[in-house]
Parts: structure tokens; C-alpha cells; sequence
């Protein structure tokens, strides 16, 4: 059975507290090369068909409920795939 | 004056909320998240909490509750609705308010007695406080950072819907000291810090937070 990804992150010109604390522990740990972190989430969905009409509907799902586009960008993709839209 | 305090898995504040309805002369009502059912209520309020283990973004869940659907039309229809704290988040999440409330800048929870001035003294909410008016009341919130484009804080600016503003201290991050919105209309009301923690002198700072629970009733019954 497919597998679609949904990446959601903070839209860049938002503040990212969560990706700050884990930035903000590195150097504390010795990795020195890390300049940024953004902390995001990563979901994970189950479909029979990846078909167009299933990936419309992920979209769907994943704007209205998986993020909130006032904060936040998402990305679809179907596993092992290119990512779409 | 009947209004409603709507229960969902998780809300704290839901007693606290009826109890300021009384004590603000108004008759609270206990709604359930899962009914499809206002009881015939003047207002409705949100009450403060962490519905649905604030699982996914605070507020994301519980949007779409049952019971949001008849809040949301009642909403737009123009009945008053108070949203305190995470149900702030729940009002941002339905699209009833703009803006989103992201983790505080400083990445800690927050607990304190907050000063506010009153921007706005022409809603639904807070008829009964002056513009510039400072009132004290508790304010507790891991997620309470206010934010939206530019664009949009300048529209809401413009247009009066900053309701109550941080003084002294921003305790959040949220962009240009905003603690409260209006939406255009003046009738959905959001705020994160807790007004129905100060409605009596025994418990809480004061009784500044009464203003928005008399505000209710007075508009409810003059109608």
C-alpha cells in the first residue's frame, strides 16, 4: 500500500521557538556546525491508491487540518516519489 | 441573559467561566463539544484549557468539534462569542479571528497577574470598560504568542480590532504587544489572558475581569 508524506514547517518569517531550543543545545554537545534548526512536523498517511483524486484530497486534509497556512507551509508527497505540489 | 460555556475534552477553565456568568448577573449554560446543539443561547463562550491534549497545534482539533459548526454559523450570524486563552486558539483556528498563537518566545510557560489597556470599548465583550482603561488579570499560557503578516496587523490595527494590549511587559512574544482581537463585526472576541480569574476580590487579583462577562448581559438584554 502507497504511503503519502505531508511535511508541514513554520513559514520562514515565522519565529520557531522549538527549533531555537534544540539549536541552542548543540554547541553545549560538541556539533559546532550546525548554524540554523527549524523544527517541523512529519505525517505520515496510509492510502490504498495514490491516485490524482486521493492526493487532492491529502491536500485538502493537509490544509485545512494538518496546518494552519497562517503559520505554516506543508508539502505532499507520495513515498519514494517526486514531491508534488 | 443565557449564555453558553462550551465543555470540550480538556478545558480547565469551563467552571470558572459559568461562575463569572453568574456573577455578572447572566444565567451560564453548559454546552457539550459533542452535541450538535446551542440550547437556544444568548452568547457563547470558549472556555481556557488544553482541549484535545493540544495534540497537533492548540485549538486545531477542536475546531472541528460538533458543536463548532452551530458556533461558527451563530458567530457569523452575530451572536457574541468570548474566546479566553486556548479558546483564543480554538477562534484563530475556525478563521472567526486572523492570526495564529504559536509557543512563547521564551519557550516557557508563563503565570501572572498581567496589566492589559483596552483598545477597543465598542464590542460585545467590553462595553463596559473606557478606551485606555488598565485592568490587572491573570494571564497563563505555554503558547500565547500572537502573530500574523504584516498586512494583516496593520488591517486589524486600522481597524479597531485590537481589543486589550500587554502594558509593561510583553509576556509572550506576541507581535505588537496584542493580547486581544475583535473581528470586524465587534461581536467574536479572543484573548489569552483570563478575565474570568478576576471576578472576585477572594480569588484572583481583583475584579477587573468582570467587565467582560456585565459587558454580555447589558448588550444581550438591550437588545
Amino acid at each position: 500500500m502507497p504511503r503519502v508524506i505531508v511535511d508541514v514547517m513554520p513559514k520562514p518569517e515565522i519565529l520557531d521557538p522549538q527549533g531555537k531550543a534544540v539549536h541552542g543545545a548543540l554547541p553545549r554537545l560538541g556539533f559546532d556546525a550546525v548554524t540554523d534548526v527549524r523544527q517541523g512536523k512529519r505525517f505520515e498517511l496510509q492510502v490504498d491508491v495514490a491516485d490524482e483524486a486521493t492526493l487532492a484530497e491529502v491536500h485538502q486534509l493537509a490544509e485545512t487540518l494538518l496546518s494552519n497556512p497562517v503559520i505554516e507551509d506543508y508539502e505532499v508527497r507520495v513515498e519514494g516519489a517526486e514531491v508534488i505540489a | 441573559m443565557r449564555i453558553g460555556v462550551v465543555t470540550f475534552p480538556g478545558s480547565l477553565d469551563d467552571t470558572d467561566a459559568q461562575r463569572a456568568v453568574r456573577l455578572a448577573g447572566g444565567e451560564p449554560v453548559a454546552l457539550w463539544h459533542g452535541d450538535h446543539d446551542l440550547q437556544g443561547v444568548d452568547a457563547v463562550i470558549l472556555p481556557g484549557g488544553f482541549s484535545y491534549g493540544d495534540y497537533l497545534r492548540c485549538g486545531a482539533i477542536a475546531r472541528f468539534a460538533p458543536v463548532m459548526t452551530e458556533v461558527v454559523a451563530a458567530a457569523n450570524g452575530g451572536m457574541p462569542v468570548l474566546g479566553i486563552c486556548n479558546g483564543f486558539q480554538i477562534l484563530c483556528e475556525s478563521h472567526l479571528l486572523p492570526g495564529a498563537l504559536i509557543r512563547n518566545d521564551h519557550r516557557t510557560f508563563i503565570c501572572r497577574d498581567q496589566v492589559l489597556q483596552v483598545e477597543n470599548a465598542a464590542t460585545a465583550w467590553t462595553s463596559d470598560y473606557s478606551v485606555g482603561q488598565q485592568i490587572t488579570v491573570p494571564l497563563k499560557n505555554g503558547e500565547g504568542g500572537f502573530v500574523a503578516d504584516a498586512a494583516t496587523l496593520d488591517r486589524i490595527e486600522g481597524e479597531g480590532q485590537v481589543v486589550v494590549r500587554y502594558v509593561d511587559v510583553n509576556p509572550n512574544g506576541s507581535l505588537r504587544d496584542i493580547a486581544g482581537i475583535t473581528n470586524e463585526r465587534g461581536n467574536v472576541v479572543g484573548l489569552m489572558p483570563h478575565p474570568e480569574h478576576a471576578v472576585e476580590d477572594l480569588t484572583g487579583p481583583g475584579t477587573d475581569g468582570l467587565g467582560f462577562f456585565t459587558s454580555a448581559v447589558k448588550a444581550l438584554t438591550s437588545v
